[in-house]
């Protein structure tokens, strides 16, 4: 057990345990993260992490609270106590409208039926509502039409004050797992299987009134819509429980690309046997999608995928990025990505650019192969298969934070604030970066001084 | 054998030492030759090889109406210490120096007997034939059989060392005065007590001689007394007369000044506050209304079973009985708090006088890093003690008066159940009773602020007038007034080393034990405030709002005679005045703020002292104060005064905390649970016990530390994880070895914050992140069990944020480390034996780092830009040189420099009564396995 104490590293064991696993030693020059707070509160596990500007956000999860953080400081600024059950979806509704005075607003739905929306600079509730048949399993903010949407069982649609501006009729008992705004005042809602875009129309009675039609049924996925994201104007992508990936026409839904199944292990004979067998739904199920505009990143089972728009094609995998499933991936501005995992840990990749070997189109068996230090040489034998010269890309882990007792559900990233993660051990932790955090102390030290009049006695 | 006037890193351990640690004698080649002369067991650097005792003890005596001076007892309570020495004849001895201003029985003039508040007298007097020098305090006690209805009593400290009573006057006196008055207030309890059973007994007895009159009246129809009615009337008119004197008396005793008290440093309780409400209530008949009084009754329990005796006319008086025992005139109560303060005493004085001005010194230095203090030393036995030792010197006493309120409220609920409750109504009447007290009767105690105040302005006026008088009835037979005119020449020529009044005056008198009789006087109380006064002036701002603060929390507020407007003029009169005494005093050792004013005549001094006096630099003063201001609470002090008084305050209940802390056994410590047990923090005398465990954990520690680095070859990379920051884990099965470890490296872990240190010393359960943020310094159990895996498994989980020293296969995974700093610190070749002088190697060298930290964290343009366009890069640059070149550090070290100063930002960035939330730094850093 103590194999490493003696060894004197954690590689060894790892290797022993995990091949697949890819791992970083502790040296991680890329790293930023140095300095750490915790943020304690939550009674229950953390779900859900939200952005309200640039140095607020807000925090909810299973035990029902929300608390609103400084992400500089670390300081708790608000509880919010409404919600009697656990939290299901939570959307940040700013307003910079030109009528009203700004405000920022949080719209929490609960497994209670209840939605309240809060008011993010007073801490107090605003207003609730409790008229919802089923709980609400995800909210939208459509910023353009000042309304948000409601998805449980039905499509509610909402204006600012809450008022009910239509609904649409029942529509499964599983309801609305996800919702997406496409152009054309159109959103795009997953219902289980099938994916149905949903028009909204200004009523012609009404000065504020909108009605709700339903345009399209697209049954293209063979299981569950697990993700849903919108890549730009024209484009959104779906994934599913058996790891399909839809690229969709935003404007005519039609169909544009799919990946089905490219991240089975079976297809590829190469692949290790002990793998298959540990493949299970889960392992392949499409968790998180993120996208840039070029690529879109997926968190599959364990791993994770890029799969560029262009090419139509996965440029990129890390099969297993993580011990167990990514619950959450984001893409950075700087080719970064992060990812969070059930393991309970984030690593930070890198997307490079490897243009010494030429690299063939996507042979996703391979790439689960791909990366560097141990498998280079394996690496080396594909690359002598490889016959286009197209670049080919790899991603490089650059560092992991650990510090999560239990699964990362969420993170954010706050750019030069650091990164907040949330977790099922009731933890929020804020990553930061120490050389920053230190010399912003220092600052405050001399502006201290300065107030106290002391520095000009001694410089 | 004299005390440990010696060499001090040898001899003074040697007494001190627990058998548990006690080492093995000094190897033959490197011990001092024994003083050729002296018999067995004799210490060859006493410098009275004559005296018959061993080490410093504590007389207590009485001039007894009936055998004259007699000693009672001695503390430390073994016949041993004093040895062959007399204590009888020096008993007589110091009792035949008491000079204070009491005057037993009637004043001319005065119908009734009149009960004197007699000041306590401090004398310092030598016996050259005895080679003892003493300390003398003499109090006065009161009990109704004897004459005049006092006892005369003193306690007296002796030593060999005469040097030592001198230098460490200011410090006797405040600390003697304190068990002075704890044996006065129960006695005057008790005297009280005495006196309400003697009124019930002539009440008694005149009900029953007005009844046998009475009936002799009706019985008698002749028309003319009889010889016996008449003996009847006139045994009945005694009575009456003798039960108003009593009355007298208990208004008096009652009367007693005891607001003085409140503001000076020690009431443990005031069960007057009671006594008075009755006598004012119900003044026509004490007896009766102190039945009638709630407030009474559970004072007072034993005392309605009281059942009156007869008392015969002519009660018998001296010599047929036996008088009271000390115990029996306090309070039982009060007589051990007084023994516990006097074991403290003699606890805290003994030893080398120079260990003790070092260590007043160090501590009076170490005061005034406010900045960097809390790193290293433990801040919470810093605080409470100098605030004694600044007492003396100059004002400090609200923190006495904290302190004690603190040993107060330990007390109330033992004696006091309901006191807060009359508490208020109770107010305004002693303080009227006092002034006319006052006025009337004896002046003021010498610990009460009032009167200090009123010393201080009298010979402040003296100053000014360019002589010196005492303003006290207290004859003042040695002192010299070359205390504040020393002439340098004259201090070297004595006693080079330690230039302080004191000392002049023992010069002074010194001289006179050779020259003259075998006993003589060297010093008298009032001649102390000559010191004192100079540096209260210098601080007027201590001397006018202390009184308040501490008033706010006693719950009296009244200072008739401080008139702040006045006071402030005369204050500052006084500052001028002062720094010139001052300088010319020089006075080393207790007074901190006086180490700002580089004095002139002592930069002719080639003395070590010299070099202390100068280490805070000119500029350092405003820098002090500066920095000071990062605690805005203590921004309502000015001047140059420290800010420990209301850090105290708070400090007092952390106090605790350390302490548990400092218990190696305390798995219990948490910042949490330990600072909600503050509020329980209820030990009689707390500051005693933290001191003592803080000196015997320091020699432990120290001790462990060696041990630890002679065994570990990988000692070095281990120290330097725990000074970077980094968490170490000591894992073992067995608990008193990992607890051994543990409390061994604790020494070198910095702290956080002013609370515990972050030490942990046995942990069961798996870590988790949340406490490395907490513990830097954590023993961890290994065990076998499915728990134990998981244990470890946090363990690896974690490895990045730990160093962990396994002890059961005496390995350690920690970063590498290059630099020298640890060299320095630790190394396993010292010739260092003791725990305690490692343990000061260790302060020392830390000190340096943190001075270094200091002055990077300071540095303005190693953090920020000097000019608006500068690139981040020459900053960082510019800070890398600096730790390089300026402060000549290498490789690793910069990290540890590096991480003191985060916490030093920290520290002084944080708001006070926010917590902050503790953050953890790491790095990413490989680690290395070493192995023995």
């Amino acid at each position: 057990m103590l194999r490493w104490l003696i060894g004197g590293g954690r590689e060894p064991q790892g290797l022993a345990e995990k091949s697949s696993v890819q791992t970083i030693g502790e040296e991680q020059i890329q790293n930023p993260y140095t300095e750490l707070l915790v943020l304690k509160g939550h009674q229950d596990i953390v779900r859900f992490l939200v952005q309200i500007d640039d140095y607020r956000f807000a925090s909810a999860g299973d035990d029902g609270i929300i608390f609103l953080w400084n992400a500089q400081t670390g300081e708790k600024l608000f509880e919010l106590h409404g919600h009697t059950h656990k939290i299901t979806a939570i959307a940040p509704f700013s307003s910079s409208d030109v009528t009203e005075e700004e405000m920022d607003l949080i719209i929490t739905a609960s497994a209670d039926r209840t939605v309240i929306v809060w008011d993010c600079s007073s801490g107090r509730q605003v207003q609730k509502v409790s008229c919802f048949h089923s709980t609400v399993k995800c909210l939208t903010v459509l910023q353009r039409l000042n309304v948000w949407l409601s998805g449980g069982s039905d499509l509610c649609v909402w204006n600012r004050k809450l008022d009910l501006l239509c609904k649409t009729s029942h529509l499964t008992d599983a309801g609305i797992s996800a919702l997406v705004e496409l152009p054309k005042n159109c959103v795009a809602a997953a219902v289980g299987k099938e994916l149905i875009i949903f028009r909204l129309s200004a009523s012609n009675n009404g000065s504020e009134g909108w009605n709700v039609l339903e345009a399209k049924r697209l049954v293209d996925h063979q299981d569950n819509i697990s993700s849903l994201v919108s890549v730009n104007d024209f484009t959104f992508v779906t994934g599913s429980h058996v790891g399909e990936l839809i690229v969709w026409d935003a404007l005519d839904w039609t169909k544009q690309a799919s990946e089905c199944n490219f991240w089975d292990s079976s297809v590829h004979p190469d692949v290790q046997p002990e793998i298959k067998l540990s493949q299970s739904p889960n392992e392949t199920s499409v968790q998180h999608l993120t996208s840039d505009e070029e690529c879109v990143f997926a968190a599959v089972g364990k791993g994770i995928y890029v799969y560029n728009l262009q090419m139509k094609r996965v440029i990129a995998s890390q099969r297993t990025a993580h011990d167990s499933s990514v619950l959450h991936i984001e893409k950075l501005p700087n080719r970064q990505l992060i990812s969070c995992s059930e393991d309970g840990s984030v690593r930070i990749w890198e997307l490079r650019e490897k243009q010494q070997l030429p690299a063939e189109p996507v042979p996703t068996g391979f790439f689960n192969m791909w990366g560097f230090g141990r498998t280079n040489k394996q690496a080396n034998q594909a690359a002598k298969k490889m016959q286009e010269n197209t670049p080919t890309y790899f991603l490089e882990l650059v560092g992991d934070l650990i510090g999560h007792s239990s699964a990362v559900q969420m993170f954010l990233y706050f750019g030069e604030l650091g990164l907040a993660t949330c977790s099922a051990d009731h933890l929020i932790i804020l990553w930061k970066d120490g050389e920053r955090e230190s010399s912003l102390r220092s600052l405050t030290l001399f502006k201290k001084l300065a107030q106290n009049g002391d520095l000009q006695l001694k410089l | 054998m004299i005390s440990a006037p010696d060499v001090v890193a040898f001899t003074r351990e040697e007494e001190l030492e627990d058998d548990l640690y006690r080492e093995p004698p000094l190897p033959e080649e490197y011990s001092v030759p024994l003083f050729p002369f002296a018999g067995h067991g004799a210490n060859p650097w006493a410098k009275v090889a004559g005296s018959k005792f061993t080490r410093d003890f504590i007389l207590i005596s009485e001039f007894s109406e009936q055998v004259g001076p007699q000693p009672l007892l001695t503390i430390p309570d073994d016949a041993k210490v004093s040895g062959t020495f007399d204590l009888n004849y020096f008993s007589l001895r110091i009792m035949s120096v008491d000079y204070q201003a009491s005057f037993v029985g009637h004043p001319p003039g005065s119908a009734y007997p009149k009960l004197n508040f007699v000041e306590d007298s401090k004398v310092v007097l030598g016996d050259s034939k005895e080679g003892a020098f003493a300390y003398v305090h003499h109090l006065t006690l009161y009990d109704l059989e004897a004459r005049g209805f006092v006892r005369p009593f003193c306690m007296a400290y002796i030593s060999a060392d005469e040097h030592k009573i001198m230098q460490q006057f200011q410090e006797l006196s405040a600390e003697f005065s304190k068990a002075s008055e704890c044996l006065k207030t129960g006695n005057r309890k008790a005297f009280a007590n005495e006196l309400e059973k003697k009124l019930k007994d002539l009440d008694y007895t005149r009900t029953v001689l007005h009844q046998e009159t009475e009936q002799q009246k009706k019985a008698n129809d002749k028309g003319y007394y009889t010889t016996q009615a008449i003996e009847k009337a006139n045994e009945l008119a005694s009575v009456e007369k003798s039960i108003i004197e009593h009355q007298d008396l208990l208004r008096q005793i009652r009367s007693y000044p005891y607001r003085k008290l409140k503001e000076s440093e020690f009431h443990p309780y005031e069960p007057e506050c009671a006594l008075d409400r009755a006598d004012v209530s119900g003044d026509q008949d004490p007896t009766a209304s102190d039945f009638t009084e709630p407030g009474e009754t559970h004072l007072y329990t034993h005392v309605p079973s009281y059942t009156p005796k007869l008392i015969k006319a002519k009660s018998a008086k001296c010599f047929d009985k036996k008088l009271k025992t000390l115990e029996e005139l306090c309070d039982v109560y009060f007589f051990t708090q007084t023994l516990d303060q006097l074991h403290h005493i003699e606890r805290t004085f003994r030893g080398d006088v120079c260990y003790l001005l070092t260590e007043q010194i160090s501590r009076a230095l170490l005061k005034q890093q406010s900045v960097t203090n809390f790193l290293f030393e433990d801040v919470s036995f810093l605080d409470e003690k100098p605030p004694e030792k600044q007492y003396r010197g100059c004002q400090g006493l609200g923190q006495d008066a904290i302190d004690e309120k603190c040993s107060e409220e330990s007390m109330a609920p033992k004696v006091v159940i309901s006191l807060g409750s009359y508490k208020s109504s109770v107010e305004c009447v002693p303080i009227k009773m006092e002034q006319e007290v006052e006025d009337s009767e004896e002046p003021k105690m010498s610990e009460s602020v009032m009167s200090e105040h009123q010393e201080n302005l009298d010979y402040l006026d003296a100053d000014i007038k360019g002589s010196i008088s005492s303003g006290e009835s207290i004859e003042v037979l040695g002192t010299e007034k070359s205390g504040t005119g020393l002439t340098k020449s004259e201090s070297q020529a004595s006693l080079p080393v330690i230039p302080s009044p004191q000392v002049g005056r023992s010069k002074v008198g010194s001289r006179r034990t050779v020259s003259e009789d075998s006993i003589e006087v060297l010093s008298t109380c009032p001649s102390e405030s000559l010191i004192p006064e100079d540096f209260k002036a210098s601080y007027p701002s201590a001397i006018n709002e202390e009184p308040y603060v501490d008033d706010d929390e006693g719950g009296l507020r009244f200072t008739p005679r401080l008139n702040p407007g006045i006071d402030d003029g005369q204050d500052d009169i006084s500052k001028q005045e002062s720094l010139v005494q001052v300088d010319a005093a020089c006075c080393i050792g207790k007074e901190s703020p006086n180490f700002l004013e580089p004095v002139p005549e002592l930069g002719q001094k080639p003395c070590e002292e010299d070099g202390v006096v100068r280490i805070p630099p000119q500029p350092y003063r405003p820098a002090e104060q500066g920095l000071r201001g990062g605690f805005p609470s203590h921004d309502g002090l000015s001047g140059g005064l420290l800010p420990y008084e209301l850090d105290s305050r708070y400090l007092t209940g952390s106090r605790e905390v350390s302490k548990s802390s400092l218990d190696e056994c305390s798995d219990s410590t948490s910042y949490i649970s330990s600072t909600a047990s503050t509020c329980s923090d209820r030990t009689p005398s707390p500051a005693h016990l933290a001191c003592l465990a803080g000196e015997k954990h320091r020699k432990r520690a120290g001790q462990n530390a060696l041990r630890f680095i002679r065994q570990y070859p990988f000692a070095h990379p281990a120290i330097y994880s725990l000074l970077s920051g980094r968490t170490l884990v000591v894992l073992g099965e067995d608990e008193a070895m990992v607890k051994k470890l543990v409390t061994a490296l604790s020494i070198f872990v910095p702290n956080c914050g002013v609370y515990a240190k972050p030490v942990k010393h046995w942990v069961t359960s798996p870590l988790h992140l949340v406490d490395f943020q907490k513990w830097k310094l954590i023993g961890l159990q290994r065990t076998v069990s499915p728990a134990g895996v998981n244990v470890l498994h946090a363990l690896s989980r974690y490895s990045r944020y730990l160093s962990i020293l396994d002890a059961d296969s005496k390995t350690l995974r920690c970063p590498l480390y290059k630099g020298t700093v640890v060299a320095r610190l630790a190394d396993h070749r010292t010739q260092i034996k003791r725990g305690s002088t490692y343990y000061m190697h260790v302060q020392s060298i830390l000190t340096q780092l943190c001075s270094k930290a200091f002055l990077f964290t300071f540095c303005h343009h190693l953090h920020l830009p000097i000019s608006e366009r500068e690139p981040e890069e020459s900053v960082v640059n510019r800070r890398m040189n600096f730790l390089k070149l300026q402060l000549g550090l290498a490789n690793e070290d910069i990290k540890i420099v590096q991480y003191l100063a985060e916490l030093l930002k920290l520290h002084y960035i944080q708001e006070p009564g926010q917590g902050g939330n503790p953050l953890l730094r790491f790095d990413y850093v490989p680690s290395f396995l070493y192995k023995i």
